[in-house]
Protein backbone atom coordinates (compact mmCIF):
# COMPACT_ATOMS: atom_id res chain seq x y z
CA UNK A 1 0.00 0.00 0.00
CA UNK A 2 3.10 1.88 -0.26
CA UNK A 3 3.16 5.73 -1.90
CA UNK A 4 -0.98 5.59 -2.21
CA UNK A 5 -2.55 8.27 -0.17
CA UNK A 6 -6.42 8.50 0.53
CA UNK A 7 -8.95 10.78 1.54
CA UNK A 8 -12.42 11.97 1.54
CA UNK A 9 -14.79 15.12 1.97
CA UNK A 10 -18.16 14.60 2.79
CA UNK A 11 -20.18 18.13 1.96
CA UNK A 12 -23.74 19.20 1.56
CA UNK A 13 -24.45 19.21 -2.46
CA UNK A 14 -24.59 22.84 -2.73
CA UNK A 15 -22.83 24.83 -5.63
CA UNK A 16 -21.91 27.30 -3.06
CA UNK A 17 -19.64 24.99 -2.03
CA UNK A 18 -17.45 24.49 -4.69
CA UNK A 19 -14.35 26.28 -3.56
CA UNK A 20 -14.23 23.82 -0.57
CA UNK A 21 -14.25 21.16 -3.35
CA UNK A 22 -11.63 22.52 -5.49
CA UNK A 23 -9.13 23.47 -2.20
CA UNK A 24 -9.72 20.04 -1.59
CA UNK A 25 -8.50 18.11 -4.72
CA UNK A 26 -5.84 20.90 -5.00
CA UNK A 27 -4.05 20.44 -2.14
CA UNK A 28 -3.30 16.76 -2.98
CA UNK A 29 -2.61 17.99 -6.53
CA UNK A 30 -0.14 20.58 -5.10
CA UNK A 31 1.61 17.65 -2.61
CA UNK A 32 2.02 15.68 -5.49
CA UNK A 33 3.51 17.79 -7.93
CA UNK A 34 1.03 18.10 -10.45
CA UNK A 35 1.92 20.04 -13.36
CA UNK A 36 -0.52 23.13 -13.53
CA UNK A 37 -1.83 22.53 -17.23
CA UNK A 38 -3.15 18.94 -15.98
CA UNK A 39 -4.37 20.67 -12.50
CA UNK A 40 -6.17 23.00 -14.14
CA UNK A 41 -8.10 19.94 -16.14
CA UNK A 42 -9.08 17.95 -13.44
CA UNK A 43 -10.18 21.44 -11.64
CA UNK A 44 -12.32 21.75 -14.58
CA UNK A 45 -13.77 18.36 -14.23
CA UNK A 46 -14.31 18.41 -10.38
CA UNK A 47 -16.25 21.47 -11.22
CA UNK A 48 -18.42 19.98 -14.07
CA UNK A 49 -19.15 16.99 -11.95
CA UNK A 50 -20.09 18.42 -8.65
CA UNK A 51 -22.07 21.28 -10.25
CA UNK A 52 -23.73 18.60 -11.92
CA UNK A 53 -24.58 16.91 -8.81
CA UNK A 54 -25.46 20.15 -6.72
CA UNK A 55 -27.57 21.13 -9.57
CA UNK A 56 -29.60 17.67 -10.04
CA UNK A 57 -29.10 15.04 -7.53
CA UNK A 58 -31.46 15.98 -5.01
CA UNK A 59 -33.78 19.17 -6.69
CA UNK A 60 -35.60 20.26 -5.75
CA UNK A 61 -34.36 19.34 -2.20
CA UNK A 62 -30.78 19.12 -1.29
CA UNK A 63 -28.86 15.82 0.08
CA UNK A 64 -24.37 15.56 0.31
CA UNK A 65 -21.89 14.00 -1.35
CA UNK A 66 -18.93 12.40 -0.70
CA UNK A 67 -15.77 12.57 -2.65
CA UNK A 68 -13.19 9.63 -2.42
CA UNK A 69 -9.75 10.90 -3.32
CA UNK A 70 -6.89 8.12 -4.20
CA UNK A 71 -3.24 9.40 -4.67
CA UNK A 72 -0.88 6.93 -6.11
CA UNK A 73 2.13 8.86 -5.64
CA UNK A 74 4.17 5.76 -7.75
CA UNK A 75 2.43 6.58 -10.77
CA UNK A 76 1.68 9.93 -10.38
CA UNK A 77 -2.44 9.51 -10.55
CA UNK A 78 -5.38 10.77 -9.16
CA UNK A 79 -8.72 9.15 -8.88
CA UNK A 80 -11.67 10.71 -7.49
CA UNK A 81 -14.91 9.31 -6.90
CA UNK A 82 -18.10 11.55 -6.47
CA UNK A 83 -20.77 9.67 -4.33
CA UNK A 84 -24.14 10.51 -3.81
CA UNK A 85 -27.57 9.40 -2.96
CA UNK A 86 -29.69 11.23 -4.94
CA UNK A 87 -31.88 10.15 -8.58
CA UNK A 88 -30.41 7.77 -10.27
CA UNK A 89 -28.83 9.47 -13.33
CA UNK A 90 -25.73 8.69 -15.31
CA UNK A 91 -24.38 11.31 -17.02
CA UNK A 92 -21.86 9.61 -18.94
CA UNK A 93 -25.71 8.64 -21.54
CA UNK A 94 -26.26 12.06 -22.24
CA UNK A 95 -26.10 13.09 -25.97
CA UNK A 96 -22.60 14.37 -27.08
CA UNK A 97 -22.86 17.85 -28.49
CA UNK A 98 -21.91 18.34 -31.99
CA UNK A 99 -18.98 20.72 -31.77
CA UNK A 100 -18.79 21.04 -35.04
CA UNK A 101 -21.64 23.41 -35.31
CA UNK A 102 -21.38 26.90 -36.00
CA UNK A 103 -22.06 29.63 -33.41
CA UNK A 104 -25.95 30.37 -33.68
CA UNK A 105 -26.28 26.63 -34.20
CA UNK A 106 -24.80 25.70 -31.20
CA UNK A 107 -26.89 24.86 -28.20
CA UNK A 108 -26.07 26.44 -24.85
CA UNK A 109 -25.35 23.63 -22.32
CA UNK A 110 -24.28 19.53 -22.51
CA UNK A 111 -20.48 21.04 -22.42
CA UNK A 112 -19.58 20.01 -19.14
CA UNK A 113 -19.73 16.33 -19.10
CA UNK A 114 -18.12 16.16 -23.32
CA UNK A 115 -15.30 18.12 -20.92
CA UNK A 116 -14.60 15.49 -18.75
CA UNK A 117 -14.54 12.49 -21.01
CA UNK A 118 -12.04 14.83 -23.43
CA UNK A 119 -9.60 15.51 -20.69
CA UNK A 120 -9.62 12.66 -18.32
CA UNK A 121 -8.27 9.45 -18.81
CA UNK A 122 -10.97 7.45 -16.95
CA UNK A 123 -14.19 8.46 -16.56
CA UNK A 124 -17.06 5.88 -15.45
CA UNK A 125 -20.69 5.60 -13.33
CA UNK A 126 -21.76 2.63 -11.70
CA UNK A 127 -25.08 2.79 -9.72
CA UNK A 128 -24.19 0.38 -6.38
CA UNK A 129 -26.36 0.28 -3.34
CA UNK A 130 -28.74 3.37 -4.00
CA UNK A 131 -25.73 5.54 -4.71
CA UNK A 132 -24.67 7.45 -7.64
CA UNK A 133 -20.87 7.24 -8.25
CA UNK A 134 -18.70 8.76 -10.75
CA UNK A 135 -15.23 8.24 -10.76
CA UNK A 136 -12.42 10.33 -13.20
CA UNK A 137 -8.63 9.36 -12.85
CA UNK A 138 -5.99 11.19 -14.57
CA UNK A 139 -2.44 10.37 -14.62
CA UNK A 140 0.29 13.54 -14.46
CA UNK A 141 3.26 12.10 -14.05
CA UNK A 142 6.29 11.56 -16.75
CA UNK A 143 7.70 8.70 -15.25
CA UNK B 1 -13.04 36.92 -10.70
CA UNK B 2 -12.28 40.53 -12.02
CA UNK B 3 -14.65 42.48 -14.63
CA UNK B 4 -12.89 45.97 -15.64
CA UNK B 5 -15.06 47.62 -18.57
CA UNK B 6 -13.89 50.05 -20.84
CA UNK B 7 -15.95 51.57 -23.33
CA UNK B 8 -14.69 53.42 -26.62
CA UNK B 9 -17.38 54.69 -28.73
CA UNK B 10 -19.60 51.75 -29.73
CA UNK B 11 -16.83 49.62 -28.56
CA UNK B 12 -17.00 47.67 -25.20
CA UNK B 13 -14.02 45.53 -24.20
CA UNK B 14 -14.11 43.43 -20.83
CA UNK B 15 -10.98 42.27 -19.52
CA UNK B 16 -11.29 39.57 -17.37
CA UNK B 17 -8.84 38.20 -14.44
CA UNK B 18 -8.99 35.09 -12.67
CA UNK B 19 -11.35 32.37 -13.06
CA UNK B 20 -14.78 32.21 -15.08
CA UNK B 21 -16.25 29.17 -13.25
CA UNK B 22 -19.80 28.58 -12.23
CA UNK B 23 -19.55 30.72 -9.68
CA UNK B 24 -18.48 34.03 -11.08
CA UNK B 25 -20.54 33.62 -14.71
CA UNK B 26 -23.44 34.85 -13.60
CA UNK B 27 -21.85 38.38 -12.67
CA UNK B 28 -20.00 38.51 -16.05
CA UNK B 29 -23.61 37.12 -17.81
CA UNK B 30 -25.46 40.32 -15.44
CA UNK B 31 -22.59 42.82 -17.08
CA UNK B 32 -23.71 41.79 -20.15
CA UNK B 33 -27.08 41.76 -20.01
CA UNK B 34 -27.19 45.50 -19.88
CA UNK B 35 -24.06 46.64 -21.41
CA UNK B 36 -24.68 45.97 -24.64
CA UNK B 37 -27.49 47.14 -26.40
CA UNK B 38 -25.81 50.47 -28.12
CA UNK B 39 -22.65 48.47 -29.20
CA UNK B 40 -21.67 47.52 -32.35
CA UNK B 41 -18.22 45.35 -30.84
CA UNK B 42 -17.27 43.49 -28.32
CA UNK B 43 -13.69 42.62 -27.14
CA UNK B 44 -12.80 40.33 -24.33
CA UNK B 45 -9.36 40.85 -22.98
CA UNK B 46 -8.18 37.40 -21.23
CA UNK B 47 -4.78 37.97 -20.19
CA UNK B 48 -5.31 37.36 -17.24
CA UNK B 49 -8.21 35.02 -17.37
CA UNK B 50 -6.42 31.81 -15.59
CA UNK B 51 -9.69 29.02 -15.69
CA UNK B 52 -12.55 28.89 -17.51
CA UNK B 53 -15.61 25.90 -17.18
CA UNK B 54 -18.36 25.16 -18.86
CA UNK B 55 -20.42 27.59 -17.44
CA UNK B 56 -18.25 30.47 -18.86
CA UNK B 57 -18.14 29.19 -22.12
CA UNK B 58 -22.03 29.39 -22.12
CA UNK B 59 -22.10 32.86 -21.42
CA UNK B 60 -19.45 33.23 -23.69
CA UNK B 61 -21.33 31.85 -26.12
CA UNK B 62 -24.51 34.13 -25.45
CA UNK B 63 -22.26 37.27 -26.42
CA UNK B 64 -21.53 35.51 -29.55
CA UNK B 65 -24.39 34.97 -30.94
CA UNK B 66 -25.49 38.43 -29.41
CA UNK B 67 -22.86 40.27 -31.26
CA UNK B 68 -23.06 38.10 -34.35
CA UNK B 69 -25.92 39.96 -35.80
CA UNK B 70 -23.80 43.47 -35.29
CA UNK B 71 -19.99 44.20 -35.44
CA UNK B 72 -19.06 40.82 -33.92
CA UNK B 73 -16.95 39.62 -31.29
CA UNK B 74 -13.18 39.39 -31.07
CA UNK B 75 -11.25 37.43 -27.33
CA UNK B 76 -7.94 38.24 -27.52
CA UNK B 77 -4.71 37.29 -25.70
CA UNK B 78 -6.01 33.81 -24.53
CA UNK B 79 -3.81 31.67 -21.89
CA UNK B 80 -2.62 28.53 -22.88
CA UNK B 81 -5.20 26.90 -20.73
CA UNK B 82 -8.22 28.39 -21.80
CA UNK B 83 -6.98 27.95 -24.91
CA UNK B 84 -6.88 24.17 -24.81
CA UNK B 85 -10.47 24.38 -23.83
CA UNK B 86 -11.61 26.25 -26.74
CA UNK B 87 -9.99 23.82 -28.78
CA UNK B 88 -11.47 20.57 -26.85
CA UNK B 89 -15.09 22.46 -27.19
CA UNK B 90 -14.84 23.69 -31.25
CA UNK B 91 -15.00 26.85 -29.32
CA UNK B 92 -11.73 27.86 -30.87
CA UNK B 93 -13.49 27.32 -34.21
CA UNK B 94 -16.79 29.35 -33.84
CA UNK B 95 -14.74 32.39 -31.97
CA UNK B 96 -12.62 34.98 -33.60
CA UNK B 97 -9.48 34.46 -31.74
CA UNK B 98 -6.52 37.33 -32.14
Amino acid sequence: MCGIDIDELELEAEVENLPTVQLFVDKHLNDAKCPSKIQKQINVAVEEIFVNIASYAYAPATGMVILKLEMNRELDKISLSFIDKGIPYDPLKNKEPDITLPAEEREIGGLGIFLVKQTMDEVHYEHKDGQNILTIAKAFGIK
Amino acid sequence: MKIDKQENGNELVISLAGRLDTITAPELEEQLASGLEDKEKLTFDMEKLEYISSAGLRVLLSAQKKMSKKGGMIVKNVSEEVMEIFEVTGFADILVIE
